[in-house]
């Protein structure tokens, strides 16, 4: 054994091979091998009659997406609910953010951030479940709204994205309360002194600052949201968005390919989404 | 930095995809033959286990209800642990099968054929099957569940899709699918119809009474312009429907919370609510008639329990299982011995179970094909553009 390790020692390259190689074949085989089989599937189709996979190379898939307008709109329609969500979850997470870290006092700072992160413990379903509830016809939210004259919205788009957003929020919080917390008090304090109004330090000091941090959370509720399928299955009434699409063509149509082709959607609107993260520079401070 | 990484793994990717895709090239296209597939000559002894692809309510083990169970006593008989899929759609059911896990299904006329010719399920041999024997005539050797006269499966049972009410919204009983249809329906945006490409044979159904002129025969068998119309019509219904259902869990819930008042359902859904008793809802089979349901169990090709699932075909057409499960789900049972076991002794009369004139007026669950079904040649619209369709009116 000691023999073992002082040749090992000797063979520093050969240790780091040892090392890395079961990370990294995972990656490559697992993560970057099983990606490639579902693009490279996209460019097949099936036998409409049995659903058997034929193995030709065929362009009809991106045929149809392209030319079809339902796609179109469901594409466009599923990246402005992920735009909402995080536009959401972030015009929340800024005020939620500064009271823990600048108001709260310092002992009860971490109970504050346990509550936040709190509702991850519960399970997914349980939640969107308890929103649809929420939601019914007759149920707690018509209640509350009844005194103002409202009707709370019935399933569809907007209990869609309320619901999205409610789920996703403890990843756009942690962030930018990392970010708040990191904040020295002395700059705000220095920006009061020069008579900037609070509004001003928020929009001039804070946001600058939070940018990065906030383009972390937007990365975690922008793709979260364009994978997602269940939350619309269950509150979105008869609405669907992009990956229903996907779902559906695996387990209704049984078109793989077909669903690997529609996969390629929400892959090419995330990267797009990073690619613009990265032309304001935010991702260099992650 | 992260971008930077990241599209560096996706040019990876896609230069990976483009030389495979480009290999890939050269496969042969599979054809539709009907594969050759053995069928099982001797029973042998049970494997212990049993996996199979259900409808909710085909296989009860007691646990939806304690009074209701037909699975213990198979295990206990036969050694054979159940485990039970449900399956909410025929496409679901056929892409479960194509995975190559289950045993059997319980396979509706629109999964059947494309089981079959996709070689999944494997032809039955009905001496296996003691309780074959007293099966309705009319349900064997059937275009849906067998071919060149050689069964494919064992009949379960059949029915038809009602249209269910809440009574307390819908006051007097609906006669006619227009309270869905209709785009005047007083019961707009509390309108709940089926999740599934099949369902635009019900708007063809629908179209076949109301529109005469478009001269639709089969539901199943739509021309370009039968097709066109049927569409449309489910474009329109889109405007009045409050959500679509494919889990029937869902659909109890949605008309136990108020949100559903009138929509195409199933027996059993309606009973599953009237005995939660947070609604009362009626169901009815309106005067155009339905689409409905033929069911056949099937064998999987590639069967690891093949003794267990030949056990379990011959035990769920028993007499007393196929009342059992007949009366749960709410539809004929295939059994005709069976009608002298249901604890409601009309329930086969108000079921027509042995009526072979009433069963053929039902336009069963089929896949449509190019090669229309009612003869009239090559000008139909295939399952592939029934589903896209549905996607379509889905928006």
């Amino acid at each position: 054994m000691q023999r073992f390790s002082l040749w090992m020692f000797r063979h520093p390259r050969l240790k780091l091979a040892l090392l890395l190689s079961a990370p990294l074949s995972w990656l490559v085989v697992a993560y970057l091998g099983s990606l490639s089989v579902m693009l490279v599937s996209a460019f097949w189709s099936v036998d409409s009659f049995t659903g058997a996979v034929v193995h030709t190379f065929t362009l009809s898939n991106f045929h149809t997406l392209v030319t079809q307008n339902v796609y179109r709109v469901v594409a466009v329609r599923s990246i402005t609910v992920a735009v909402l969500v995080t536009f959401f979850d972030a015009l929340v997470a800024i005020p939620v953010a500064l009271f823990i870290a600048k108001v709260l006092p310092r002992r009860f700072r971490n109970w504050a951030v346990v509550l936040v992160v709190l509702p991850l413990w519960a399970s997914y379903l349980v939640k969107t479940y308890a929103w649809r509830t929420l939601f019914a016809d007759g149920g707690v939210l018509d209640w509350a709204l009844a005194p103002l004259g409202l009707h709370a919205p019935s399933y569809g788009l907007l209990a869609t994205t309320v619901t999205l957003a409610y789920l996703w929020f403890p990843y756009m919080a942690l962030p930018v309360y990392a970010a708040v917390d990191k904040l020295p008090d002395s700059l705000l304090e220095a920006s009061a002194d020069l008579g900037a109004s609070p509004m001003q330090t928020v929009r001039y000091i804070l946001l600058p600052l939070v940018y990065p941090a906030l383009i972390a959370g937007a990365i975690f509720t922008f793709s979260l949201t364009l994978g997602d399928y269940i939350v619309v299955k269950i509150v979105g009434g008869k609405t669907q968005l992009f990956a229903n699409i996907v779902f559906d063509n695996i387990g209704t149509a049984g078109n793989l390919p077909f669903a690997a082709a529609a996969a390629i959607v929400p892959i090419v609107a995330v990267v797009s989404f990073l690619f613009l993260a990265r032309r304001t520079g935010a991702l260099e401070n992650l | 930095m992260l971008a930077k990484r990241t599209l560096g793994f996706l040019s990876i990717v896609s230069a990976v995809v483009l030389v495979t895709a480009g290999c890939s090239s050269s496969n042969k296209a599979s054809d539709s033959k009907l594969p050759d597939i053995p069928m099982q000559q001797t029973l042998g002894k049970g494997e212990g286990a049993l996996n199979i692809v259900a409808w909710a309510g085909y296989a009860e083990n007691g646990s939806t209800d304690k009074n209701v169970d037909w699975v213990t006593p198979f295990e206990k008989s036969t050694g054979c642990k159940v485990n039970v899929k449900v399956g909410n759609t025929s496409d679901e059911m056929v892409t479960l099968m194509k995975s190559g896990q289950y045993d059997g299904v319980s396979a509706s006329g629109d999964a059947t054929l494309r089981l079959i010719y996709g070689g999944d399920v494997a032809p039955v041999n009905t001496d296996l099957v003691p309780n074959y024997a007293t099966i309705s005539d009319f349900l064997k050797n059937k275009p849906w569940n067998s071919v060149n006269d050689h069964m494919y499966g064992i009949p379960h049972g059949w029915g038809a899709n009602v249209l269910a009410y809440n009574k307390a919204v819908v006051k007097e009983a609906p006669t006619s699918w227009s309270a869905v249809f209709d785009k005047n329906s007083p019961y707009q945006g509390k309108i709940t119809a089926y999740d599934s490409p099949i369902y635009i044979a019900d708007a063809a159904l629908y179209l076949m009474a109301k529109q005469p002129q478009l001269g639709i025969t089969d539901p199943y068998s739509l021309d370009q312009a039968q097709f066109d119309a049927a569409v449309a019509l489910l474009k329109q219904q889109k405007s009045l429907v409050g959500e679509y259902w494919a889990d029937y869990t869902k659909a109890v819930q949605s008309f136990e919370s108020g949100n559903t008042a009138i929509g195409t359902s199933w027996q059993v859904i309606v009973n599953l609510i009237n005995s939660g008793g947070k609604a009362n809802v009626g169901a009815v089979v309106p005067t155009e008639g339905a689409t409905g349901w033929s069911d056949t169990w099937m064998i999987s090709a590639k069967a690891a329990h093949p003794n267990c699932m030949y056990m379990w075909m011959d035990h769920i057409t028993s007499a007393s299982a196929n009342a059992q499960v007949a009366e749960w789900f709410g539809e004929a049972p295939s059994q005709t011995l069976a009608c002298a076991k249901t604890s409601d002794k009309t329930f086969c009369d108000s079921y027509h179970a042995t009526d072979a004139e009433y069963a053929a007026n039902i336009h069963y669950w089929t896949t449509p094909t190019a090669d229309c079904l009612d003869g009239r040649g090559n000008i139909c619209k295939d399952y592939a553009a029934w589903t896209q369709a549905w996607t379509d009116i889905k928006g």
